[in-house]
């Protein structure tokens, strides 16, 4: 009996054991394989496909509040129509403009172009499989809305969006490890893009920032910048970032001297005059207000900052002025919340310029004029800028309806191809959608994505999300982040061919691997080579291959003695091309 | 409050150019400027084109080494430390005991001892020296290398900007281009990255006929003109890899070409291997080597940190100096050999040194430089005044008049101005050389 009373305790012992492995095992490797159902969907058409899930609300307008939802921020009938009626608006301006300058205008791209662009700009990556066979169960001229909606509502797109606004915000360095948590500022910025709390209102929270860093996440916009000033908020970074960041102002030059060729000009609208020393200094005595207080962080005080301008034996006190229209000024005690009641008064456009011009950047990858951060106030802005901005004064800082709008307007959803000559020009008046490299991050992703069928996300297993993110940081730190100035338009590089061709993560991508990617589930699951190809094109290019594609590689694939070989080469290829590493 | 930074972000001397003459010009249009940066070559750059290639090897010890422990000891004084001072076969300079061989090349070699930066943070400092201008959010400055290849139109089937054991901080393109990034390999001891193809020599083949011959042809279609040669430079740069993963000029960077005795005079470590690396790849027409030895942060047991790092350093260095010469390359490449800041007199309680950017050493030797020079000083026993940090150091140099001096040994003009993606003038120094230790001084 002792015996075996003895067996049953070990017995239970490592049963119990078996059974926690297999749970932890179980719960790492979710999401990385596909249901029967879901690997057969593999081998259809788009004309077959039938619903990888089910569809609980058939009505677009249902799904459409899907992201809205919560209290207060519900949409309504009025509310869609009001968004049509601002983008057929900003679209006659900027016909308008496009008819003043003689261009001509390409067709409207393809559902799943744009449904590409968006989950780039939204996101940071191509569409997956899975994605585009669930929009295809909607009419065609419902799914870019219902892709927007999702993609809104997606948790990816709070946290990839936070890093690009973190980078507009705090720029990419460490700072200093004590007094800086950079990751709370992110996911701070998430909280707000998720809950698309009103610009106006995240401006405020950013410029009067009061406690510690790590209770009060927003307080780290300024100890972001305590490493060059002695531990403290450091008003020269912070007037340079405040001018380029809210107010679309490059005045960076001013910090040293006057302007005397015409670059700066400030001053009332009706009364603009040459930038002067004072203008930076004064902008920047606001942020003295910011004083740190040993352990309770940051608190507001009053300004109190010196300076020696330029060919001057003294320093002097300089008292907290704006750069223009003085006027808009609330009269309030606090410096700081004086200079955000300025930037977020709805008679300030050039502000609320700037965040519409930083917004389009994220979502095309370009400026919609010379540069995001460079508007000058002499300078006549973009018509469609303009309406933008006006528009996004009237809709109360809506970021949320921005995106919506941008995304709607022709500007981003013409095709980058036309049946005439395309120019520079027609790029850069947006007559045809642009064509952009993307950002390491995006190619990163990009790849990624499409070596899987399913959307990679928060809800696939642990160990997926583990491996997409050491392998997006490695990738990226080789393919060259380019930091803080990732709109600037750059072409691609010997070394980031050598990572593409060569690099590992591509590697791990295209080759055949039964449990984790594209290539084994097509080789294996899609019903003949025709099927291969095509899905290959959509996981990789987001697009169906063209007659010309489709023969050349089922001509490949039938010719090929190892398949499985082919279709890694296959995708290779797709993974290798200009259209992966650029938006169009 | 006293905001008075005397590092300002812009010089008032640069100023050639308006916005409207840029504007103008169409010069600032985004979508052309790096293809414009790549291709243009303007007069000032064919002006300062040199004869000969002139290249740079940068020793980058990443982390703040210690002044008192290498090139600036003060034995006698009281934060002297455990370090002793060595004379050197330059005639009153004495350097660390912890570098013998180093101290046996050192005619050979000028020392600036009066470096000084108004960054303490890693991070910024590292910027700072490395691209000669403090972290402006603005824009990225290139860092030396990227300068010289900038200038140099001539190609070879290598990056001739290149990083080795990069750590955080390889040299950057900046707003020269991001063609002008350092390329990244590591210790020397393992393959070049990223340039062997996973697959056969005929699958390989095939694969870039059907990219060329299919897809790219397709996504050409119909789109801008020139898209080629005027955006993606796709192909361009394709070829461009091809030739390099097939060229013999990899070979330069597999150390165990060279002799056993030769490699083992550099020291059996990564940093070693890199600085053989770095004179193999300049011989094959690299223009800017940078080789990283980290672990100089020493908050804590200052000494033993340093003395590990010196160990390193100094086989490395001294060879690397003689390779150079017995290669006929002495003449033709700059070395320079620093961190980005040095460390603090008082010994803390952990027995450490914290950073200190108020004078501290830069190594320069070959192309330019003169031999067994001596520039600026520092007091054994310095006050400590936190307000005038200086006062005790002799002729501070700052990060501008570093890099002034580099381009100046290197032939290239230190003030020649370019104009930034978005037309903001910008000098490629904004000190001035210091003659002193400069060969025609």
């Amino acid at each position: 009996m002792q015996v075996l009373g003895h067996l049953l305790q070990r017995t239970v012992r490592w049963g119990w054991l078996f059974f926690l492995i297999f749970i932890a095992f179980r719960h790492l490797t979710s999401g990385l394989s596909e249901t029967p159902t879901s690997l057969g969907n593999v081998a259809l058409t788009s004309s077959q496909a039938k619903p990888l899930t089910k569809v609980i609300d058939s009505s677009i307008d249902s799904i459409a509040r899907k992201p809205d939802s919560s209290q207060g921020n519900r949409w309504t009938e009025d509310d869609q129509i009001d968004l049509h009626l601002s983008i057929e608006n900003a679209n006659r301006v900027h016909d308008t403009h496009l008819l003043a300058l003689g261009l001509r205008k390409s067709e409207v791209a393809d559902w799943l172009t744009i449904c590409r662009r968006l989950s780039l700009a939204l996101v940071g990556s191509g569409l997956s499989l899975e994605e585009i066979r669930e929009l295809e169960n909607y009419p065609t001229e419902h799914r870019e809305r219902v892709h927007l909606q999702n993609l809104l509502a997606d948790s990816r797109h709070h946290h990839y969006w936070a890093e690009r606004w973190a980078r507009y915000l705090v720029g990419t360095e460490g700072g200093q490890f004590i007094v800086y948590r950079r990751r709370r500022f992110r996911i701070w910025l998430a909280e707000v893009i998720s809950e698309n709390r009103p610009y106006d209102q995240m401006v405020h929270d950013l410029l009067t920032a009061e406690g510690l860093w790590t209770d009060r996440p927003e307080v780290n916009f300024y100890t972001a910048t305590f490493d060059s000033n002695d531990g403290n908020a450091d008003p020269i970074r912070l007037a340079a970032r405040t001018a380029r960041v809210f107010l679309g102002l490059r005045i960076d030059c001013l910090q040293c001297h006057d302007d005397f060729l015409g670059n700066v000009n400030l001053g009332d609208a009706d009364h603009l005059r040459e930038g002067k020393q004072e203008d930076f200094h004064q902008l920047a005595s606001f942020f003295t207000a910011a004083k740190t207080n040993g352990l309770q962080g940051i608190k507001s005080g009053f300004s109190d900052y010196k300076y020696r301008y330029l060919d001057e034996n003294q320093e002097v006190t300089v008292e907290p002025k704006v750069p223009y229209d003085q006027h808009l000024m609330p009269n309030v005690d606090d410096p700081r919340e004086r200079l955000a009641g300025w930037i977020t008064h709805p008679e300030n456009k050039q502000a609320a310029r700037s965040a519409v011009s930083h917004i389009w950047g994220l979502l095309l990858g370009l400026p919609i004029g010379n540069s995001v951060d460079n508007l000058p106030l002499d300078d006549d802005a973009h018509p469609l800028l303009d309406a933008l901005a006006q528009d996004f004064i009237e809709h109360r800082y809506d970021m949320r309806r921005l995106i919506k709008v941008i995304s709607g307007l022709d500007a981003f959803r013409l095709d980058s191809r036309a049946d005439f000559t395309v120019t520079q020009q027609h790029e850069s008046e947006y007559a045809v959608f642009p064509l952009v490299q993307l950002r390491p991050e995006q190619v990163a992703g990009s790849i990624i994505q499409a070596s899987r069928i399913k959307k990679t996300d928060r809800d696939s297993s642990l160990l997926l999300q583990f491996q997409k993110l050491a392998a997006t940081n490695e990738f990226v730190q080789r393919f060259g982040d380019r930091g803080e100035d990732e709109l600037e338009s750059e072409h691609v590089t010997i070394t980031q061919r050598l990572l593409m061709m060569n690099g590992k993560m591509v590697r791990e991508s295209v080759e055949s691997n039964p449990i984790l990617n594209t290539t084994a589930h097509l080789s294996m699951f899609a019903k003949d080579d025709s099927m291969v190809v095509e899905n290959a094109y959509l996981c990789v290019l987001n697009r169906l291959p063209t007659k010309t594609e489709q023969e050349r590689f089922v001509q490949r694939l039938g010719e090929s003695q190892n398949r499985s070989e082919a279709i890694e080469d296959l995708m290779w290829v797709l993974t290798n091309s200009s259209e992966l590493t650029w938006n169009h | 409050m006293n905001a008075d930074h005397s590092s300002l972000l812009c010089d008032i001397q640069t100023h050639q150019i308006s916005r409207r003459m840029l504007l103008a010009s169409g010069a600032s249009t985004s979508l052309l400027s790096s293809i414009s940066r790549a291709f243009a070559s303007d007069e000032n750059t064919r002006k300062n084109q040199v004869q000969t290639p002139k290249n740079v090897i940068l020793l980058w010890l990443e982390g703040g080494p210690s002044q008192w422990e290498t090139f600036d000891p003060h034995p006698t004084s009281r934060f002297g430390g455990e370090a002793k001072a060595i004379q050197t076969t330059v005639k009153d300079l004495t350097i660390s005991d912890l570098l013998p061989q180093t101290a046996e090349i050192m005619h050979h070699a000028a020392l600036i001892r009066s470096l000084t930066s108004k960054e303490g943070d890693h991070q910024r400092a590292i910027y700072n020296i490395k691209a000669g201008y403090r972290p402006d959010p603005t824009l990225i400055h290139p860092a030396i290398g990227a300068v010289l290849c900038h200038q140099d139109p001539q190609t070879v089937d290598i990056p001739r900007h290149i990083s080795i054991i990069p750590q955080n901080s390889p040299g950057r393109g900046g707003y020269l281009g991001a063609e002008h990034d350092a390329f990244k390999v590591n210790d020397p001891a393992s393959p070049v990255p990223d340039v062997r193809s996973n697959v056969s020599k005929k699958r390989a083949d095939q694969r870039i006929t059907d990219l060329y011959s299919t897809v790219e042809k397709e996504f050409r279609r119909g789109r801008l003109q020139k898209l080629e040669m005027e955006r993606t430079l796709h192909k361009t740069a394709t070829d461009a890899a091809l030739q390099m993963m097939s060229s013999d000029q990899l070979d330069a960077f597999d150390v165990t070409k060279e002799s056993a005795t030769l490699r083992d005079s550099f020291g059996d470590t990564a940093f070693g291997r890199g600085c053989l690396a770095a004179v193999r790849l300049i011989q094959a027409g690299a223009r800017c080597v940078e080789v990283t030895l980290g672990g100089w942060d020493s908050h804590v047991t200052n000494h033993r940190l340093q003395a590990a790092g010196c160990a390193t350093l100094d086989p490395a260095l001294a060879s690397l100096i003689k390779l150079l010469k017995e290669r006929d390359l002495f003449e033709s490449t700059l070395v320079v050999c620093g961190g980005e800041f040095g460390r603090t007199p008082r010994i803390n309680p952990a027995e450490g040194r914290d950073h200190w950017p108020h004078g501290f050493p830069m190594l320069l030797a070959g192309c330019g430089i003169g031999q067994g020079r001596v520039y600026g000083g520092t007091a054994p026993e310095p006050k400590l005044d936190a307000s005038n940090p200086l006062e005790h150091v002799e002729n501070p140099v700052t990060i501008g008049d570093l890099h002034a001096t580099i381009y100046t040994a290197l032939g290239l003009e230190p003030h020649l101005e370019y104009q930034t993606p978005i037309g903001r003038p910008m000098k490629r120094s904004d000190g001035n050389p210091i003659r002193e230790i400069l060969r025609k001084a």
